[in-house]
């Protein structure tokens, strides 16, 4: 019985991602748009954006909004290529927004670093306290998998711990229901200060898919502005610990 | 006439459903499994004025047929529950009762659902409706969330607990309520795969593979035999990945290191192929109306291939030696028991009615796509001691996932087997969906029955659109499974069953 197990141990080998801060991921990873200056995009490709992302005159594509999900790119003729560049996370809502000037090395400038003393007291350790305020799960998996064996946040002395009272950062996935907002209000006021708001995926941005919505209470957005957006739809782990690492000062 | 017989992904006239008593809908559950049909769902159609038509559908497994037929109601009327005699149907007037004010007559338990914003009579969640509760002398309560310690989504668990004993689980979901059903009706339907995905993001391919057959049945559209192949080969990967990351979390809850790492990175492994087939960890945007978005060549085929025997050999290895631990056992077994009445009685789906002994699986009773038109077989692994594991217990529960992994990954390779010889594309447009139809598409996701419906009006537009995930029955299966055990084991139940909170939610 214990020599299946170390047979399986043994064929398991060696799987962390040696660097995250350098790994690439898949080549048909939909991540940052590029966008052609030739081309214009038709009614039929803007109408069949599920985030209403898209916007012309000037092309542009607000990550934010957008859920990676390729249907504008495989749209005939269109000026939209998705590379698989994955290092995605921002630090102002409006730097969000990709035109056909924004190269990915631009676009990645655009991301700041946190102040002083946030990298003083954060920068070798910071928990996080995760809020799900309806999100699908998909989110939510793709932070767990930060933790796993293969992406191992933990490396970074980056952790999710299991309470408000133990954060030093609240990540919020889902774009906020009205049955979550009281919930969601609550654990930021647990949360001791300084304290980091983090946004994961496009529905916590923007409310996503679901900005119309009217089962919806972002009201919490008007009073506490974030400080890491990680666009998606999930993000990959990678973008997850990137954004968070760049901001430490400790990213690329 | 009381029904009309259907297959999987037909559509009729909506006029043409029958209409007869509530009492006569009970009559043709009544028996199931014999004689009578398995419930599978019941829901509300506004109509004009204050008009709700409750269509209900049920299923014959031995067969492979549906039937479906209506109730003509309005809201604020008064029925006689059903629930009393058949459990089956106390979540689906627990429903009715919040969405159009129906009444059911002799209800044990008329709690709200899901606090929907377009409720009969809005509430606030936060002041909800009085819990259960116990006294007596070692009695006491512990609630858990919404927010959980993990990262999960979030619910609120009562636990009734006699010293460490739970005597009753009270759950209550609705948290995630973010108007699903609505946001399908505005715009073409055919344009709602990502919302479809978003239903619940782990079972993304099943919502999406439920919602394209939607379309298609209303556009009168046959899928090219590479799509179908392609379709059912992201549904069995989706399968595989999420019984591996449950293996995993159910080792995880025992303390057994060794499963929780080596099951969650074969999990990655599995997830990272969806990925390199569609771009996406979790298989979104490769289900569209009409087919799939994304094919694979021979080098990205033969990739695929290698991967998933090496993940189907180490997972089986792996899984032999976790089921031969003594240590684990001790824990899983006798854990959590739903007995096959039960089961039965609430209509559990999926692996976790297969671990109690029920026999639903819409791949093998109602198929479509691949699944129809290239033969899917199971072949029942034994356990230790030479049986089938059908106690329902967490043992049951998890060791179908690793049953199922293996017919998963093996249905794969076949799948890719086939696919040299498909050469007819990978999607045709989609015909408009035609007016004044009422259609029904169910799929076998990983979690089980996944099932979509939607009523067209007389131009074509969506004027009712419903889901039910497999969670909606599974849930009550969870609060039964943990009564007389003990309040830790809990996290091993719920990961035994693995629900999705937004599933129910919608």
């Amino acid at each position: 019985m214990v020599f299946r197990l170390l047979r399986a141990r043994w064929r398991h080998g060696w799987q962390a991602v040696p660097d995250p801060v350098t790994a690439q991921v898949d080549p048909m990873f939909r991540g940052f748009p590029e966008i052609a200056k030739e081309g214009t995009l038709s009614t039929e490709t803007i109408a069949a954006c599920p985030g209403a992302a898209l916007s012309v005159n000037p092309v542009a594509i607000d990550l934010g909004k957008c859920h990676l999900c390729g249907s504008c790119a495989r749209a005939v003729n269109s000026p939209i290529r998705l590379t698989n560049r994955h290092h995605l996370g921002q630090t102002r809502r409006d730097a969000l927004v990709v035109t056909a000037e924004t190269t990915f090395e631009e676009y990645h400038a655009r991301a700041e670093k946190g102040r002083d003393e946030i990298r003083r007291l954060f920068g070798r350790s910071l928990k996080l306290r995760s809020v799900s305020a309806a999100g699908c799960n998909a989110c939510e998996m793709e932070l767990n998998a930060t933790t796993n064996a293969n992406f191992d946040m933990l490396r970074y002395g980056i952790d999710i711990v299991a309470s408000p009272r133990h954060a030093d950062a609240v990540i919020v996935t889902g774009p906020v229901s009205a049955n979550m907002a009281d919930a969601l209000e609550d654990t930021w006021n647990a949360t001791p200060a300084p304290k980091l708001l983090i946004l994961m995926g496009a529905c916590a941005i923007s409310g996503g898919l679901f900005a119309a919505s009217p089962a919806l209470d972002r009201r919490f957005f008007n009073d506490h502005t974030p400080d890491i957006y990680i666009p998606g739809c999930p993000p990959h782990p990678l973008t997850v610990v990137n954004a968070i690492l760049h901001y430490l000062g400790r990213g690329l | 006439m009381n029904r009309v017989f259907l297959k999987n992904r037909a559509a009729i006239p909506f006029d043409d459903l029958p209409s007869i008593s509530y009492e006569a809908v009970g009559d043709i559950v009544a028996g199931s499994p014999f004689g009578g049909m398995r419930l599978v769902t019941l829901f509300g159609v506004p109509e004009e004025r204050d008009v709700v038509r409750l269509v209900a559908l049920f299923a014959d497994d031995a067969q492979g047929t549906l039937a479906v037929t209506g109730v003509r109601t309005s809201r604020g009327a008064t029925l006689p529950s059903l629930t009393p005699k058949m459990p089956v149907f106390h979540l689906f007037e627990r429903q009715a009762r919040e969405e159009f004010g129906i009444l059911f007559d002799g209800h044990p338990w008329p709690k709200p659902v899901r606090y929907p914003h377009d409720a009969h009579t809005p509430r606030r969640i936060e002041e909800c409706y009085p819990y259960f509760s116990m006294e007596g002398d070692e009695t006491h309560e512990v609630a858990v969330g919404p927010v959980h310690a993990g990262v999960i989504e979030p619910g609120h668990f009562r636990f009734l607990c006699d010293g460490e004993r739970v005597d009753h689980l009270e759950i209550q979901l609705g948290y995630q309520h973010r108007g699903v059903e609505k946001l399908f009706r505005e715009g073409p339907l055919a344009l709602k795969s990502a919302l479809a995905e978003s239903v619940s993001g782990d079972a993304a391919v099943a919502h999406a593979t439920a919602h394209a057959g939607i379309v298609e049945t209303l556009g009168d559209t046959v899928i090219p035999d590479r799509a179908a192949l392609l379709r059912a080969i992201g549904l069995e990967l989706e399968r595989a990945g999420v019984h591996l990351g449950d293996l995993s979390a159910l080792c995880n809850d025992i303390g057994y290191l060794p499963g929780t790492q080596m099951f969650a990175v074969m999990r990655t492994e599995i997830i990272n192929t969806s990925l390199a087939l569609c771009g996406c960890r979790f298989g979104r945007g490769l289900i569209t109306p009409g087919g799939v978005n994304y094919d694979i060549d021979d080098r990205k085929k033969d990739r695929i291939a290698r991967t998933v025997i090496r993940v189907r050999d180490n997972a089986g290895l792996l899984a032999a030696a976790v089921f031969d631990d003594q240590s684990v056992l001790a824990r899983f077994e006798k854990t959590g028991t739903v007995d096959t009445a039960t089961a039965r009685a609430i209509g559990l789906v999926g692996p976790a009615g297969r671990a109690s002994g029920l026999s639903c699986d819409i791949r093998l009773t109602h198929p479509t796509d691949a699944y129809a038109r290239h033969r899917f077989a199971k072949r029942p692994l034994r356990n230790g001691d030479g049986r089938v594991a059908v106690s329902g217990d967490v043992y049951a529960r998890a060791f179908i996932r690793h049953q199922e992994i293996q017919d998963s990954l093996r249905y794969v390779l076949e799948l890719i087997g086939h696919l040299a010889a498909a050469k007819d594309g990978i999607a045709v447009s989609v015909a408009a969906p035609r007016p004044g139809m009422i259609a029904f598409s169910i799929t076998e996701g990983w979690r089980g029955e996944t099932l979509h419906a939607a009523v067209t009006d007389d131009d074509g537009a969506t004027r009712r659109y419903h889901v039910k995930d497999a969670s909606f029955h599974n849930w009550f299966g969870l609060a039964l499974a943990v009564r007389d055990n003990g309040v830790s084991d809990f996290p091993l139940c719920n990961k035994s069953f693995n629900l999705s909170y937004c599933g129910f939610d919608l």
